[in-house]
């Protein structure tokens, strides 16, 4: 289990050809209150770079982007009744979504831990 | 005080804009995240928002507004001039029937009716005070510069910071503090009156930007922090962004220049013809007259409106508003109201589909959001009159 972070902030933990997909502590800390999370539909064909989901909070609206092509394996029901767990546990029980890898290539593009919080620091 | 009477006639005088307000240190000292605003490094907020926003209705908010423009507007040394008819030719403020100590919204028109800004004038002993909005302060004095005779001085007041205390607890908290002729609890909404805090000389009114009960404070720049540090010592009192600003004044259904009002619009179409007063709307004799006039008569196309969103995603500016498969309108501000618990707009719709109960839609992003045309406030004002 590996888990690696992109530029715009998602983290993505991937188990065999499954990724569950977040975004970072950081960015919702930039966020804000989150009031509202629209996630994509299951089974949906996804594109590395897609804009697939949106977090609302008070101030704004942000895209999420997929850092992995694949196809929508499940979202996080949980976010519909409390989206302020994406505030509370950003990076457990604030998943977003899942998605089963087309190319596992792809994850070659990511930071990983330390290269991510060097990135964050250099913000 | 500065006089800025000649800026028109010396090209070699630009205005200077100070980078910093006085109470940038205090806010970062509370770990305020900074935005630019205005043209100032200004908090959006310390906690979080939604915090802020909560804390404010049920118990009492600090705002710093400083980048808000104060005007004193006042005959020039020796000038005999009716300083009160000189700005009822520029605003359409009915002066007649504001006391000494009064607050009144009003608007400042262009000549074709649209809005420059909406803005609070009071009347002092020798002269007028405005508030005007911080992203527009440079060009309204410049607008009233050009309405008003040259006998008239508009000084701007840029060493003045202004705070807001607001919330159902403002009133206990700032009572403690302000010495005056009256207690501070017989001050009521819409007026105003000099007092001191901690020493220091203040003008507070009871107004506001948020639909509770509470104070707009102003005060010189130099004591800003020690008067902030004074209010934010009472229990009832934590410091509040702008976010929450935001928010709050959305609930209170409070139009943000700039975006539910503009030179677009005139004040029949964004329901603000309140700051039109009744004397005036009849006689005319100020900038955009006749347009006022004429839309009172004629009605407008488009009226600015209050919309409730069903579920929780929520519609911002920009966003169209449809019937069916026509777009009949556009939302002008928009978010999630944290008293309600449910997204709620702001938006310009055909005028037949203005009335309360309208049901609209709104496109997000590929969605159609479910919406239905409500009364503003959307959340109760509280102002104690």
């Amino acid at each position: 289990m590996s888990v690696y972070y992109s530029e715009d902030h998602e983290w993505i933990e991937v188990e065999g050809d499954l990724g569950t997909v977040g975004i970072t502590d950081y960015a919702q800390g930039q966020l804000g209150d989150i009031t509202f999370v629209d996630l994509p539909e299951e089974g949906a064909t996804v594109a590395k770079g897609d804009s697939i989901a949106v977090v609302d909070s008070v101030k704004a609206a942000s895209d999420v982007y997929t850092p992995v092509s694949g196809e929508i394996a499940e979202t996080n029901d949980a976010l519909a009744d409390e989206p302020e767990l994406v505030n509370s546990d950003p990076e457990v029980g604030g998943w977003l979504f899942r998605v089963k890898l087309a190319d596992a290539s792809e994850l070659e593009e990511l930071m990983d831990e330390a290269a991510y919080k060097k990135f964050v620091a250099g913000l | 005080m500065s006089e800025i009477s000649d800026f028109e006639n010396d090209p070699d005088l630009e205005p200077i804009e100070p980078a910093i307000l006085p109470l940038d240190a205090w806010h970062r000292d509370k770990g305020a995240r900074m935005v630019e605003f205005a043209g100032y490094p200004m908090p959006i907020q310390y906690e979080g928002i939604l915090a802020e926003h909560l804390w404010t209705r049920e118990s009492a908010g600090l705002f710093d507004v400083s980048h808000m423009g104060q005007l004193y507007i006042a005959p020039a040394e020796g000038a005999e001039i009716d300083v009160e008819a000189a700005l009822e030719a520029a605003l359409p403020i009915d002066l007649a029937t504001l006391k000494t100590g009064s607050v009144r919204y009003s608007l400042l028109l262009d000549e074709e009716g649209g809005i420059l800004d909406d803005l609070m004038v009071t009347r002092w002993n020798s002269g007028f005070y405005l508030v005007v909005n911080g992203a527009t302060k440079w060009d309204d004095i410049g607008t009233l510069r050009e309405y008003l005779p040259d006998e008239v001085n508009i000084n701007h007041l840029d060493e003045s910071a202004l705070l807001a205390l607001q919330g159902p607890k403002a009133v206990d908290a700032l009572a403690r503090h302000a010495k005056g002729e009256a207690p501070l609890t017989e001050l009521k909404f819409m007026k105003g009156a000099a007092y001191t805090l901690g020493g220091v000389d203040a003008w507070i009114s009871r107004s506001g930007y948020t639909g509770e009960d509470g104070f707009e404070i102003a005060i010189p720049g130099e004591d800003a922090a020690k008067v902030a540090d004074l209010l934010c010592g009472e229990p009832e009192v934590k410091p509040i962004g702008l976010g929450a600003r935001d928010s709050l004044r959305l609930e209170a259904g409070l139009p943000l220049y700039g975006h539910d009002m503009t030179p677009e619009q005139g004040a029949v179409e964004a329901g603000l013809i309140f700051g039109v007063n009744k004397r005036r709307r009849a006689e005319g004799g100020f900038p955009g007259a006749a347009r006022v006039q004429k839309d009172l008569a004629e009605g407008t196309q488009r009226l600015r409106i209050g919309l409730a969103l069903e579920g929780r995603m929520a519609a911002r500016e920009g966003a169209k508003v449809m019937s069916g498969d026509s777009e009949v309108g556009i939302v002008t501000s928009g978010g999630f109201a944290p008293t309600l618990q449910h997204p709620i707009a702001m938006a310009y719709v055909d005028t037949a589909l203005a009335a309360n109960g309208t049901a609209l839609q709104i496109e997000m992003r590929g969605k159609r959001l479910d919406a239905r045309v409500v009364a503003m406030p959307f959340v109760p004002n509280r102002y104690v009159r």
